[in-house]
């Protein structure tokens, strides 16, 4: 029985032998897309979990060209890298690069937001774990409200986190970028699709894929995959593009799962009170009047 | 061949145009901004075909110079003071990855406070990061240099980056005729980039990895040979030089009238002039006066120091910086030349011109003066009079 | 070509390349050890829906005569495929000395 997604991708591995923790949603989301990219991507990845566990030498994990960037510089590397190969003549390449949460929203918002503005031909995937993960878990600007990280510990004077996620999707978006898109690595045939139509535009592409971290996020490491599919499905992540002006809804759940059940398996989440997760249901109901309202369908 | 009046940053310019750069990293800051602004004139009228990228900051402007030198492609990049410190994190990353990138710092203070005219503190404090560092006097030696950069960082004995120092406005906005190059003649001189450290579809590598505590050393202690392994590469780069355009370097340091010096003042860069028409007005007056422009800070001259130094009454270091809590940078170095050669000579540290300050030829002259009677270690010029600071 | 084991691992002083950079997907570690579960295929069970193929972090599945297959050297033992596949092919056991 073969499945039209697996042979529409290599069935080389690209990243392989690599020391993240089991089950890692960051490792998926790399290895789907060098797999959708092929031999000839070059991927630039900067300090965090993906570079830290692929490249220690001798054990390099990545069977393309990859380079570790500096934690800033992911997006200026990689415009560099592309501008370098060009006027090397090459063309036959996809630069691509892998940056976590905390290196795209926070620290590496500047360079990401320079190479946007350039249209450098490059693909920007951020695998969104929601906090430092490589140093601890630790808050960034992509850690949801309520999560408890070790910089933001839930006690009973402060909940948790108590800032949103920063949406990174739509600040992409608000450069008027070629192409951007939200995926999760639970549903990774929609994210293997992305990749594959970004790497046919020119341009600059960005598409923030959720990559949950069993380790950081409190849940067992077999359920890595059925949590980036529930964060979808209770509505708190959503599947979008943005491509020529308009932005687009991918999936539209019929009904919400339950948002409580969602948060509360997981160890980041169990301190939550009712308040608190009506803050974040209504937020989220928010936010889909205005999905509804202003993506096409 | 063409003759130009030019400036300091427009003749660096016209060198780096013929060294034939493939990605040029861009982002203003003065007093360097005159030297990409001429470099993108120059790619819109086509006598440069290089990527021109607008980068957003200067920590992505070398950010991006890597990234394109990890490609095998030729890079370069420009800066100052607050633009070279927002880097500073990339400069030990090209250095550590072995990248043999060029970059032209026009030296300028560093705030606090604000200042943007020339002082030598910005490349002075990166010394550690692991580049070449040059000091040009003159707008010729600074287009000079912008062509042997490329040749004396991307050979295989070297494989370091190299920072090309012009003292702000001082240098880089004085304007004296220079000789341009042909491109045939800079083209038989500095052949394309070849490298294996770089992305290859056929052969395809892992770059700027981590390194445990097992292997990093090594690393470590290679890239340290590569800079020391400049010092030769110098050497012979200033001779094939000299052959196609017949204009002569001395290598690491300069000396003037040192053969039998009694009082010899080391600096750096531009200010160099002054102290030898000074040294010239002291010998008419018998007194045997010397000067020693280091060229090169890193690798540093540590065998032409000691030589030159080794016969003196007391030398004078002069230089515009100041390693806070203790003395100038130069002055260290050149101490420790001495004491690793075992000589034991006087010396002396004058700072000066900081934030722009004017050095005077009264002031040089009172520096071979202290010097010959014996004075502080540390002097900061223009401080210790009577209603002045001491 | 996937990244492999190779044969040398060490480097002495000479062998440390000159820059940082080395030939892509040289290995010279398992991860074997890390698992104190190991994911057990019934091939009898298995058709080929590739699922787990394609949610493995780590790539260690792979499709041999239409069956899945894992390379065991680099499995964590997380568990995914398990959990994964519909038709509840994939067994979860205590991993073996």
């Amino acid at each position: 029985m073969a499945n039209k997604v697996a042979e529409s991708i290599s069935r080389e591995e690209y990243f392989y032998g690599h020391k993240a923790c089991a089950g890692c949603g960051g490792s998926l989301a790399v290895r789907a897309a060098l797999k959708v990219l092929g031999p000839n991507a070059v991927s630039v990845l900067p300090a965090g979990c993906m570079s830290a566990v692929g490249f220690n030498f001798p054990q390099l994990c990545f069977s393309n060209n990859s380079i570790i960037s500096t934690f800033a510089g992911t997006a200026s590397m990689l415009t560099g890298v592309e501008a370098g190969l060009r006027a090397r003549g090459y063309k036959d390449f996809t630069a691509v690069g892998f940056a976590g949460d905390g290196g795209t929203a926070d620290i590496g918002i500047q360079a990401l937001s320079g190479a946007i503005d350039r249209n450098d031909n490059i693909i920007y995937i951020c695998y969104d774990n929601e906090a430092y993960m490589n140093t601890g878990i630790q808050k960034s600007g992509l850690t949801p409200f309520g999560a408890k990280t070790t910089t933001t510990p839930a006690g009973s004077n402060i909940h948790g986190n108590i800032r949103p996620k920063k949406n990174m999707f739509e600040i992409a978006a608000a450069h008027d970028i070629p192409y951007a898109a939200t995926a999760s690595v639970g549903y990774i045939y929609d994210f293997i699709q992305k990749v594959q139509k970004a790497s046919q535009i020119q341009g600059t592409k960005y598409i923030h894929v959720i990559a949950p971290c069993p380790t950081g996020w409190g849940v067992a490491p077999d359920e890595t995959v059925d949590i980036a599919k529930e964060v979808v499905d209770c509505g708190l992540w959503y599947l979008a593009e943005y491509e020529n002006g308009t932005f687009k809804l991918n999936h539209k759940p019929k009904e919400f799962t339950d948002v409580t059940a969602y948060l509360k398996k997981q160890g980041r989440f169990k301190h939550l009170t009712d308040e608190d997760i009506q803050i974040i249901t209504a937020s989220r109901d928010k936010k889909w009047e205005y999905i509804n309202k202003n993506f096409e369908l | 061949m063409s003759r130009k009046f030019l400036s300091g940053n427009e003749a660096f310019a016209e060198g780096i145009r013929l060294a034939r750069p493939q990605v040029i990293s861009a982002y203003p800051i003065t007093p360097q901004t005159i030297v990409v602004e001429r470099l993108s004139e120059m790619v819109e009228d086509g006598s440069l075909k290089a990527e021109y990228v607008h980068v957003e900051s200067e920590h992505s402007a070398l950010s991006c110079a890597i990234g394109a030198s990890a490609a095998g492609a030729r890079a370069f990049t420009a800066t100052s003071s607050q633009g070279l410190l927002y880097m500073a994190e990339c400069l030990y990353y090209a250095a550590g990855g072995r990248f043999p990138i060029v970059m032209m710092n026009a030296d300028r203070s560093t705030a606090l406070p604000w200042n943007i005219y020339g002082d030598q503190r910005d490349s002075l404090s990166q010394l550690d990061s692991g580049w070449i560092q040059s000091y040009a006097e003159n707008a010729q030696e600074a287009l000079d240099l912008a062509l042997m950069s490329y040749k004396i960082a991307e050979d295989k004995r070297v494989q370091t980056p190299y920072m090309a120092n012009l003292d702000g406005f001082v240098l880089t906005h004085t304007y004296e005729t220079v000789d341009i190059p042909t491109h045939e003649q800079a083209d038989k001189f500095l052949p394309s980039y070849v490298t294996d450290n770089r992305i290859d579809f056929e052969n395809p590598k892992n770059m700027a990895f981590s390194a445990g505590p097992d292997t990093n050393y090594i690393f470590k202690y290679k890239e340290h040979k590569g800079l020391l392994a400049a010092a030769e590469v110098i050497g012979e780069t200033e001779k094939e030089f000299a052959e196609i355009f017949g204009r002569h370097y001395t290598g690491l340091t300069e000396n003037y009238r040192t053969e039998d010096a009694e009082y010899i003042i080391v600096t750096l860069g531009s200010i160099a002039g002054l102290c030898r028409e000074t040294a010239d007005k002291l010998r008419e007056n018998g007194v045997k006066a010397g000067v020693v422009r280091i060229r090169y800070m890193r690798p540093f001259p540590n065998k032409e120091i000691a030589d030159v130094l080794r016969n003196v009454r007391a030398y004078a270091v002069l230089e515009k910086d100041i390693s806070f809590g203790n003395e100038g940078t130069v002055f260290t170095n050149v101490n420790s030349a001495l004491k690793k050669a075992g000589i034991d000579v006087k010396g002396y540290n004058f700072i000066g011109g900081l934030g722009g300050r004017n050095i005077s030829a009264a002031d040089i002259e009172n520096i071979y003066k202290s010097i010959a009677k014996g004075t502080e270690s540390v002097n900061f010029i223009g401080i210790g009079g009577e209603d002045n600071g001491k | 070509m996937r990244p492999y084991i190779r044969e040398k691992k060490d480097f002495s002083f000479s062998e440390v390349p000159e820059n940082t950079s080395f030939e892509a997907g040289y290995l010279t570690t398992v991860n074997s050890g890390w698992r104190s579960i190991r994911p057990v295929i019934n091939t009898e069970k298995c058709v080929d829906c590739e699922q787990c193929y394609l949610y493995c972090p780590d790539g260690v599945i792979s499709i041999k005569d239409g069956k899945a297959a894992i390379d065991y050297d680099f499995c964590k033992g997380c568990g995914i495929c398990a959990k994964i596949c519909k038709i509840k092919a994939i067994e979860m056991e205590a991993e073996r000395k």
